[in-house]
């Protein structure tokens, strides 16, 4: 028995000592490897918008939608905004596109840039120097179409490379069968004149916020080079031309007299800023702080040594909980409704051990030895922690269901960490308390009935 | 000792106005607001702000001139330090800045949004149908665990009602008081409040189960040849657990409370009340309801009621 003790306790200090490493020093818990905060603690926005998927064919959606997300995780880059994180969601046979951005001055900007056009048309230049659609009279399935000139022709491996003699920085694209016949007519009729590049009504401008615009030095077929940009500037129409392919557009779905397509407005947004959320941090803090702070004086107050190796179990419990948080960081987003439910799961933590420490009170009333009263403290108040923690599991495992919403998504960040933290909550109290008091016991270090908070008088008074 | 039993009219009596106060409130919400309690953007859709105002000013102010602008209807709650958080129907965030902007010429304050959220009807639908399903499922699998937790009972059917008694009684106490917050502080509730609500619900039954379970214990031991005699002393033994453990839940979520900070201040009030009342209930409730049903004294349960000893 008194073996097994010592080795357990040597499995939980190894135990211990490991996930301490995994978190001191402090900073292995901020970002980036650390702890993933949700936008509520370190600001910024969410997003969810709906694709208007209509115009696509059902078997190409899947492809065209994780398409779209590479284009507005392009146009984020573009944006110079790094930790964003782009999501395609399939909800009942709609596309949902979620964007988390990080707090930044001018999220409008943003929003913007994502709601963009996606097609890149090109037009030319007409007698008064206005740029208009560049078109050209194609024949598609066997009909005669005047079409412009746009990003939906080109195929997907537009790329920039250096000419291998001068140097020179080169675009290379190739043509679809309607763009190859498009392009022909136009890059005929257009020869030693200007094509610009829009998106929407506005011109793609290059880095010295001159239009984009190359001429056309020769008729292009099914494939073409573009010649005299900067580097950054093709490697940016590079990427908006393969993203440009297929327009579709973002927005929400309406219900009203028939479904419409409201573009633009998101079906969900939440932009924190980011000194709220520091706030709401430094609040956590100081309220964790003083809550744990009474409730160890408390625990020291009322139950002396056994609520001495509830507080050890407590920091034990505590640091396990952030390793845990730590080691799954990328599965938890930890949100304030989380950190209350890691306050909430720090109290409730002592509940296992209230019950325990009851228990051996009783036992000790009724003049038991110490270690039997621990033993069976421990064996009568198991079945009660198991019972009063299965209400608390079905709860969260309800609670994570409902956080599937996409309006209720932070109640999931609860549901899993007051989930976590009662199963671990019930494995320190079960394990971890019981080796400790076992082993104190077994060593005979302190037999004074006073420390386990039992006076000699009340031992008397309840064996009737 | 302390003699629970015997005060049970007491307890009866405190509960029923509380629970009778709820439901008056929850009535007069119905009527005035359409819903029993005040819905947050989480359940009917549009956008919810937090507005800081530095120098702050006056809610009075906020809402006449929110109503100037033609937000009449919007929903302004004082969250404190010149945040003020409020509710209009939808409006982008674009709309948002510039109704942030004009409040802030008009009111000669500096103002922030620093929370800003945006709910389409058809998410607030879904989540709203879906907090009910929550809902409905948590009562439907708490009842099949009060079964099962009181499967070797002599009589488990009854320690179940007793349970669920207890259990409503709860929830009507928070939703009344939220109800009463709503129209008073223009309190709203979202799916956290529902969150907090599952949270509580399982805190309130697990309590009950463990003075049960030694209820159960001591009427198997025959301490008394009395019911109520032997309720009583379960109670006395389950006291200090029952009380401590609240007492330590009551630490941390008190300092929530107090120093948490406005975004989820009234999340923490519900695990705070839930705490509270689900506690009281399973000590002064849900056992005496036992004593009563065991006993067939039900004109305890009436106020004012004659004693029929």
């Amino acid at each position: 028995m008194r073996r097994g003790n010592v080795y357990l306790l040597i499995f939980i200090l190894a135990l211990f000592g490991l996930a301490l490493w995994s978190i001191v020093p402090v900073n292995k818990l901020l970002p980036p490897n650390g702890l993933r905060l949700g936008l509520d603690l370190i600001g910024g926005s969410y997003l969810v918008y709906q694709a208007d998927v209509s115009d696509i064919e059902a078997g190409n959606r899947d492809e065209i939608m994780a398409g779209v997300k590479g284009v507005i995780e392009r146009r984020i880059d573009a944006l110079d905004i790094t930790a964003a994180i782009v999501q395609v969601q399939k909800r009942e046979g709609e596309y949902n596109i979620a964007i988390q951005l990080p707090a930044i001055d001018d999220i409008e900007k943003a929003k913007e840039m994502i709601g963009l056009f996606t097609v890149l048309e090109f037009r030319e230049q007409d007698e008064e120097g206005n740029w208009i659609p560049a078109t050209g009279i194609v024949t598609v399935n066997g009909e005669e179409k005047e079409l412009v000139l746009s990003s939906r022709y080109f195929k997907e491996n537009t790329e920039v490379t250096l000419h291998p003699t001068t140097n020179q920085v080169l675009l290379l694209f190739e043509m679809d069968e309607t763009g190859a016949q498009l392009f022909k007519q136009i890059s005929t009729r257009l020869l030693g004149k200007r094509l610009a590049i829009f998106l929407g009504d506005e011109p793609l401008r290059g880095e010295d916020g001159q239009i984009i615009a190359p001429t056309v030095e020769a008729v292009i077929e099914d494939t073409g080079q573009i010649t005299r940009l900067t580097l950054v500037d093709a490697q940016e129409l590079s990427r908006v031309l393969n993203a440009g392919r297929i327009d579709v557009p973002l927005g929400r779905w309406v219900e009203e007299e028939s479904k419409v397509f409201e573009p633009d407005i998101p079906l969900y947004e939440r932009t924190v800023d980011a000194t709220l959320g520091q706030d709401s941090i430094q609040k956590s803090i100081l309220a964790a702080g003083i809550g744990i702070v009474l409730l160890v004086i408390f625990m020291l107050v009322y139950y002396r040594l056994p609520g001495l190796i509830a507080c050890c179990s407590l920091g034990i419990y505590g640091v396990f909980l952030l390793a845990t948080f730590n080691l799954f960081s990328s599965h938890i987003t930890l949100t304030l409704p989380g950190v209350a439910g890691f306050i909430l799961s720090l109290g409730m933590a002592v509940d296992a051990n209230v019950l325990i420490f009851e228990r051996i009170k009783e036992e000790l009333r009724g003049g038991r030895s110490l270690a039997a009263a621990v033993e069976a403290g421990f064996n009568r108040a198991w079945t009660a922690i198991r019972d009063s923690n299965i209400t608390t599991f079905i709860a969260c495992l309800i609670l994570f269901w409902l956080g599937g919403t996409l309006g209720a998504f932070m109640v999931k960040d609860f549901a899993l960490t007051l989930f976590i933290g009662v199963a671990l909550s019930m494995f320190t109290a079960i394990v971890v308390t019981r080796t400790f008091l076992r082993l104190i016991i077994g060593s005979r270090a302190v037999t004074n009935l006073a420390a386990y908070g039992v006076t000699p008088v009340q031992t008397v008074r309840n064996t009737k | 000792m302390i003699d629970f039993v015997g005060k049970k009219r007491w307890f009866f009596l405190i509960s029923e106005i509380l629970v009778v106060i709820g439901i008056v409130s929850l009535v007069i919400s119905q009527i005035q607001l359409g819903a029993p309690l005040r819905l947050g953007t989480d359940f009917t859709g549009g956008t919810s702000m937090i507005l800081q105002f530095s120098p702050p000013v006056e809610q009075s102010q906020l809402r006449e001139e929110m109503a100037e602008l033609g937000y009449d209807k919007a929903t302004i709650q004082n969250a404190g330090e010149g945040n003020f958080i409020i509710h209009v129907r939808e409006i982008t965030s674009k709309d948002a800045r510039e109704l942030a902007g004009e409040l802030g010429t008009e009111l000669d304050s500096q103002v922030e949004i620093t929370d800003y959220y945006l709910v389409s009807g058809t998410v607030a639908a879904e989540t709203a149908r879906n907090a009910v399903i929550a809902v409905i499922i948590a009562a439907v699998a708490m009842m099949f665990y009060i079964v099962w937790a009181f499967r070797r009972m002599p009589s488990p059917f009854r320690w179940g009602i007793c349970g669920i008694i207890a259990l409503i009684h709860d929830v009507f106490i928070i939703a009344g008081i939220f109800s009463i917050l709503g129209w008073l502080a223009g309190v709203e509730i979202d799916a956290l409040f529902i969150t907090g609500l599952l949270a509580v619900v399982g805190y309130s039954i697990n309590n009950t189960v463990v003075v049960f379970d030694r209820i159960r214990e001591n009427v198997s031991r025959h301490i008394s040849p009395d019911f109520a005699e032997t309720v009583n002393n379960s109670l006395i033994d389950t006291l200090g657990r029952c009380l401590n453990t609240a007492l330590t839940t009551l630490f941390v979520l008190l300092a929530l409370f107090l120093f948490g900070g406005a975004t989820i201040h009234y999340f923490v009030l519900v695990l705070l009340l839930g705490v509270i009342i689900g506690t009281y209930s399973s000590i002064c409730i849900s056992s005496q309801l036992l004593v009563v049903w065991e006993k067939r004294e039900w004109r305890a349960l009436l106020p004012f009621a004659k004693r029929t000893t």
